[in-house]
């Protein structure tokens, strides 16, 4: 896996090589940063969150 | 050789344990994450080709809709919208469940202030009172008197139209702890007891999990909650009434199986990956 960078404050990110879309990390400025596929690799994007969640 | 797709929007453990089981059964895998996905009802074929699918979205609107756009172009998704739909409405959920003989607590509806506070009155306090849709424990309210659910529907009156429709039900005295049952087709591989002090046992709001023992009579009754609902991979919250004996609660038609692998040491991803495997093939 690339270097990926945190898009809040651009320090890097520990992406293991195995990651898939969807993986959420917890950086260590504070931002929820979600993986996902760009159509060109995988790059790392602030997690919008979801509303209507539901589960145990 | 049979290929799948995993529908999902945040990989968690689960959807990992699962993929990881679905690789060593099927000859291709290919993952469908929703926030980056583009839908299409009406191109049949050629889109998504897979012999199934299997519905892993934390969010409910985005598991019944993707999934009914899936199934338009042919796909076969466990579960299937429908069971997704009426498994995620309390109301009608457990319409299908006393149509189908599963016991389940006293429950009635009410769509007003005074109403509710007459549904109560009927019940007997204390009651549990529940939106119809939402989970994780979320809004749910025990009123202990009629001052407490005056001022619970009150608060909830000015939340939408949602939440004007009250799910009054009996208050369970349960021994400490309530029931999630695992269902795959036609099996209940495993059981686990949420255990809490507070009468609010789930998981995700600091319940504790603990193996339990599947009895024929929990068997039973997850596999008729499942089958009344349409559920072929569900997770069945079931708790103790002191006298009624086992009650269902609801059913999770996108089950969380991770704490249940951990305490219980059974490969609900496997079993689950296997089913969808037999499915695929038919
Ligand atoms: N009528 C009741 N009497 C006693 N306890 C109840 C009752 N209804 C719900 N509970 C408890 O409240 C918690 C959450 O209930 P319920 O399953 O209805 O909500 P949920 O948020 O949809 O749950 P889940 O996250 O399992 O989907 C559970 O611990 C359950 O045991
Ligand atoms: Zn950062």
């Amino acid at each position: 896996m690339p270097q990926l960078r945190c898009p809040v404050c651009g320090l890097p990110v520990e992406v293991p090589d195995d990651a898939l879309p969807g993986e959420l990390y917890e950086h260590e400025c504070g931002a929820t940063l979600e993986l996902y596929e760009t159509g060109n690799g995988l790059s790392l994007r602030v997690f919008e969150g979801l509303e209507e969640d539901w589960g145990e | 050789m049979p290929t799948a797709l995993l529908v999902y929007d945040v990989a968690r453990l689960d959807e990992k344990l699962l993929l990881d089981r679905m690789r060593r059964l099927f000859d291709r895998v290919e993952l469908l994450h929703l926030p980056s996905a583009v839908l299409e009802f009406t191109s049949r074929g050629g889109l998504v080709g897979a012999d199934i699918a299997v519905q892993r979205s934390i969010s409910f609107y985005r598991a019944v809709t993707s999934t009914a756009a899936l199934e338009a172009q042919g796909l076969r998704v466990v579960n299937t919208s429908h069971a997704i739909l009426v498994s995620g409405d309390k109301a009608v959920s457990t319409g299908l469940l006393v149509r189908n003989r599963v016991p389940v607590p006293e429950t009635l509806l009410a769509y007003g202030l005074e109403s509710t506070v007459k549904a109560a009155s009927l019940l007997g306090y204390p009651v549990v009172v529940k939106p119809v849709q939402g989970s994780w424990g979320r809004l749910l309210a025990l009123a202990r008197d009629e001052e407490e659910l005056r001022a619970i529907v009150e608060h909830r009156e000015y939340m939408g139209a949602l939440y004007r429709v009250q799910y009054v039900q009996e208050y369970v005295r349960k021994p400490g702890r309530d029931i999630r049952a695992t269902c795959i087709g036609d099996s209940v591989p495993a059981a686990i007891y949420r255990v809490s002090g507070s009468w609010i046992t789930n998981t995700a709001r600091g319940g504790r999990a603990e193996p339990a023992r599947v009895t024929p009579e929990m068997e039973d009754l997850t596999l008729r909650a499942c089958k009344a609902l349409g559920v072929e991979v569900g997770g069945v919250d079931i708790v103790e009434h002191p006298e009624k004996g086992l009650l269902v609660l609801e059913v999770n038609a996108v089950p969380e199986y991770k704490n249940v692998m951990r305490v219980t040491g059974v490969d609900v991803a496997r079993e689950i990956a296997e089913y969808l495997y037999g499915e695929a093939k038919r």
